[in-house]
């Protein structure tokens, strides 16, 4: 029987594994399908404190694990496949393996939203990529899309251009939601174009096995037009992942985990939730870090009473 | 063990490969190759190398290799068997999830 097993490995994560660990609970951590979490497709984090000279996104997750693993933290490289909150102790299944726990912080994130399209599914590899530092390398000389008008749209467009020739910025509204540091960088940006009012319909290029093109639709006039290109990136928010625990914990009409205001705790005692998944509002690295450090502190003092 | 490809052997160690070959392509830049590294290394230890061989192929330092197999993302994995493409996986995901795509292999 364990004392507490977190669920996620991004910033909420570690955090409470570290705090956790430091508590001497004995921690065990799933890291889940994408370990280290968004992070570690981003590129240089500028905004984490005490990294005056900003940090990778792969370090800084690669340090808190070092860090969580120091103080005792046992990881385990798989995912939760179901979980049973519904009596005590609480049943986590991970890899085909039963486990118990007397607590549980989940610290699952969120996973950037898709266009939701066909064609965007069966591109995924061939010009449509869910990670621009990674694959921003292979559109050297080309021509390129980012869909979106928030922040993060606005950085992928920006790094994008250091490779490709032209990157078109596609914006549903006809202003942007960014901050103006980012809309300054990407209005002085001489190789970003921008595209108003306007979005992606379909992406061509499935018979060819690779992006050709994207369908667009002027959403003023109802117009539509092709607009001939390599890649096709995007950043329009994300997707709180809980869909492991829709039926036992209390949801919020977007899909995030709800907590007491305040404080880590959901709708099951015992059961805590950090980061993006509970955070529709802040979404950073730091908050993410500090409710998992609140979520361990919650857990410590849930074991003892 | 995990083999290192390139442009130069990927003839003779992935194409004229008698065994199926699973070829890793990355970069030191993509955080989710980082993740699969792992994975990876610990796979080619589990393993049996006389059924599956494993290597990772540097797309940065052999774009040729990379360029021919039109690889546009990654981490991309491609399984060869008889010097063809016989599957493909893109993205990072867990070390369970990433075992069961192989499953027909090993």
């Amino acid at each position: 029987m364990r004392n507490v097993i977190i669920i996620g490995s991004g910033p909420a994560g570690w955090t409470a594994a570290v705090y956790a660990a430091r508590a001497e609970l004995k921690p065990l951590l799933f890291e889940g399908p994408e370990p280290g979490g968004q992070l570690t497709t981003t590129t240089e984090i500028e905004n984490f404190p005490g990294f005056p000279k900003g940090i990778l996104g792969t370090e800084l997750m690669a340090q808190m694990r070092e860090q969580a693993a120091r103080f005792g933290t046992e990881i385990i490289s798989e995912n939760v496949t179901a979980l049973d909150l519904t009596a005590r102790p609480f049943r986590v299944q991970a890899g085909g393996q039963d486990y118990e726990t007397k607590t549980v912080i989940i610290s699952t994130g969120a996973t950037a939203r898709r266009l939701g399209l066909e064609s965007e599914k069966q591109l995924y590899g061939k010009g449509v990529s869910a990670c621009a530092t990674c694959d921003g390398f292979f559109f050297k000389g080309k021509k390129v899309i980012v869909v979106g008008g928030g922040d993060s749209a606005m950085e992928e467009a920006n790094f994008l251009t250091r490779f490709a020739d032209k990157v078109t910025l596609i914006h549903r509204r006809d202003a942007f939601r960014a901050s103006k540091i980012m809309q300054e960088r990407t209005f002085k940006n001489p190789k970003i174009e921008v595209i108003w009012n306007t979005a992606v319909e379909e992406i061509l290029g499935v018979a060819a096995g690779h992006v050709t093109g994207v369908k667009l639709k002027d959403m003023l006039t109802g117009e539509m037009s092709e607009l001939p290109i390599d890649g096709v990136f995007s950043a329009i928010g994300h997707v709180p992942n809980t869909e492991l625990f829709k039926h036992s914990l209390e949801l919020d009409e977007k899909g995030y985990i709800k907590t007491v205001p305040g404080t880590p705790r959901t709708s099951i005692p015992g059961v805590f939730a950090a980061g993006d998944v509970q955070d529709p509002h802040y979404r950073q690295a730091v908050t993410a870090a500090g409710s998992g450090c609140a979520a361990a502190i919650e857990a410590e003092r849930y074991l003892r009473d | 063990m995990e083999h290192t490809f390139t442009d130069q052997n990927f003839q003779a160690e992935v194409l004229g490969s008698p065994i199926p070959v699973l070829v890793d392509f990355w970069a030191v830049w993509c955080g989710p190759c980082r993740v699969m590294a792992q994975v990876i290394e610990e796979l080619a230890h589990e393993i049996a190398p006389e059924k599956l061989k494993i290597g990772k192929l540097n797309v940065d330092e052999n774009p040729t290799s990379a360029g021919s197999y039109s690889v546009m993302s990654i981490p991309t994995f491609l399984i060869f068997k008889d010097g063809k493409v016989a599957d493909q996986i893109v993205g990072a995901m867990s070390k369970s999830a990433f075992k069961d795509k192989l499953e027909k292999y090993i």
